[in-house]
């Protein structure tokens, strides 16, 4: 049974979008992926739930 | 000593004609000039006029532009037209609209309603090309000028100088018989978004410039798509980089390509060139006529303040947004609201002009807000950098088939008016259990009334009263205080459920403090004279 969130969870979309581009403002393609790299394992820590983790990365493969 | 014309006429209705002013050699004092007789000088002298306040307008040409330009007008301008009593035969020959349509190459990602609920006399928006609304705007004002409106309109009268003086300000007005001044209490400057006034004071314009060019074209053909507003990221035509299709009154298209940077304006602009981008778009077998084109770049900035001595500035000449989200002219219009009473009440010595501190305060809010979100689809429209093109893809791929994705994809947050949160005028929120969207500084939402609307049948629409409007609560039939009369109604909740759920809440009975421009000033549970009186002071910037 699916445990991942697909459906809309955010209050306000367009603000934390706005956060996560201003974050990679100036960066090179090089220090953006590693931002992404980082964010994305802090992001992992705060879930906590390895079924959670795998649904999105195989979500994320498209 | 003449002038040629910036821009080309749709309809010469305000041709040159020598006034009385130029013959005299005494400067003549107005109440109030208006620099310019677009949408926004017109709608901000009809509202004064109206108020019975004599209104100058001054405008450089002799009539209204050629071009749809300004096409999408929205519920709450709509309102405040309606207000002003011409918004009905805008709405008769506009196309309306509440569905707008995203797509990603051919498939459609996301869809938005726009106005999903009912009990709104207008709805969510209209389209109707730019020309069209300036003349409805001016037929009203034409047939109410014959009635006695005190509004003028100088064609071919060009503001070369503005002189600050202190009470009052002195314009230099070029005109094809040589120049002349007048003299003004009030200037409004809504000479658009290159305003000559605001560089004749040296004011500055301070914002984000956005490197893309868009090409607009507005086509005549007989088409079946739907009355929706279509975008397109990345069109299968390849005929631009996004893509925007709206439909026109008398079966024109406009249709928006995002063209890039670095293009040869004139090449792009040839007929022919024009012709190939629509027909890689609509298809090659499809009949069509061009009936303009144009070639725009945008900005978002504004004013670091819209009031310097006399002048004030409203609309583009105060502030530029990208036209993603139709947050240009609707913005404009609510300046005018905004302005109009507070004008009137302090040419009428009832308030100081310490009220008009609150336009800056109020607009500005209303301008910050606009210029963010069409930051922000303009950001994800035309991303910047590679970073923000990665995540702008992952967003329309995800959006393919995640719901929750698709709030992310932005391409334009529609105009929907501020709530004036934080305003000098609000008083603190006196009904606990009331709705949020009727906090004191939100605009009244509308709601079916008695066989009509509720914003329809507020007070008196045209003059400078404040509205007692109490929902179920034992209100006095008359109110007055510090000068001013305010129109009370009683309305009952009870059997309108629309009514109860915008303006009770979990309460039973609420009394609303409702400013000229429809905004709520202030609301209890129920009446006290004190309070109100308290409100309407401060609603007006009184020190008392």
């Amino acid at each position: 049974m699916a445990k991942l969130i697909t459906t809309r969870n955010l209050a306000r979309p367009d603000d934390v979008y706005a956060r996560l581009i201003e974050a990679h403002e100036g960066k090179t393609d090089e220090e953006s992926g590693a931002l992404n790299a980082r964010l994305i394992l802090t992001l992992f820590n705060h879930i906590g739930d390895e079924e959670v983790i795998a649904e999105a990365l195989e979500l994320a493969q498209g | 000593m003449s002038f040629q014309d910036r821009y080309t006429l749709a309809y010469r209705t305000y041709p040159y004609q020598r006034s009385a002013d130029q013959d005299l050699d005494q400067l003549v004092r107005h109440p109030v000039v208006v620099a310019g007789g677009g949408p926004v000088g017109m709608a901000l002298a009809l509202d004064l006029a109206l108020k019975g306040t004599r209104v100058l307008v001054l405008d450089d040409h002799e009539g209204i532009g050629m071009g749809s330009r300004a096409i999408c007008f929205a519920k709450r301008p709509l309102e405040i037209l309606d207000r002003l009593g011409c918004a009905a035969p805008m709405v008769a020959k506009g196309v309306v609209w509440n569905l707008g349509k995203v797509f990603h190459r051919d498939d459609l990602i996301y869809e938005f309603n726009l106005l999903p609920e009912g009990g709104h006399k207008f709805p969510a928006f209209i389209n109707l090309q730019q020309p069209y609304f300036e003349k409805f705007l001016l037929d009203h004002v034409r047939a109410l000028q014959a009635e006695g409106l005190p509004l003028e309109i100088r064609g071919k009268n060009r503001v070369d100088a503005v002189e600050q003086k202190g009470d009052h300000a002195i314009l230099s007005v070029m005109t094809p018989d040589g120049p002349y001044r007048v003299a003004a209490d009030w200037v409004v400057a809504c000479d658009g978004a290159s305003s000559p006034i605001r560089n004749m004071l040296g004011l500055g314009f301070e914002g984000e410039v956005f490197k893309n060019s868009f090409l607009i074209a507005d086509v005549r053909m007989k088409a079946d798509f739907p009355t929706e507003r279509w975008f397109w990221f990345d069109p299968p035509s390849g005929a631009g980089a996004s893509q925007l299709l709206h439909k026109q009154p008398d079966d024109i298209w406009r249709i928006d390509f995002q063209i890039g940077w670095d293009v040869d304006r004139a090449e792009e602009l040839k007929e022919e060139n024009v012709r190939r981008r629509v027909a890689d778009m609509i298809g090659h077998e499809v009949e069509f006529e061009i009936v303009w084109s144009s070639i725009y770049t945008f900005q978002c900035r504004r004013m670091t303040k819209f009031r310097e001595g006399r002048v004030i500035f409203a609309g583009d000449a105060a502030h530029q947004v990208s036209p993603f989200g139709a947050r240009g002219a609707n913005s404009g219009l609510q300046d005018t609201d905004n302005l109009a009473w507070k004008l009137k009440l302090v040419l009428d010595g009832t308030a100081t002009p310490k009220l008009l501190e609150s336009y800056d305060v109020e607009r500005i809010h209303g301008a910050d807000e606009n210029i963010l979100n069409s930051t922000r689809s303009t950001d994800f429209i035309t991303p910047k950098s590679d970073a923000s093109r990665v995540f702008r893809d992952a967003v329309l791929h995800l959006a393919r088939q995640h719901d929750f994705a698709r709030p992310l994809v932005n391409s334009g947050r529609l105009s929907v008016p501020c709530t004036y949160d934080g305003s000098p005028l609000n008083t603190v929120d006196g009904l606990a259990d009331g709705p949020a969207r009727t906090r004191p500084g939100s605009p009244c939402p509308d709601a079916p009334l008695e066989g009509g609307f509720l914003l329809e049948q507020l007070g008196d629409k045209t003059g400078a009263t404040f509205q007692i409007l109490a929902l179920d609560a034992d209100v006095p039939e008359t109110f007055e205080a510090h000068g001013m009369e305010c129109a009370v109604r009683r309305v009952s909740a009870q059997g309108n459920e629309v009514l109860r759920e915008r303006y009770l809440g979990d309460a039973t009975r609420a009394v609303y403090l409702i400013r000229p421009d429809q905004h709520v000033a202030a609301r209890w549970p129920a009446w006290d004279a004190g309070a109100v009186g308290g409100a309407l002071a401060r609603a007006c910037a009184l020190e008392v």
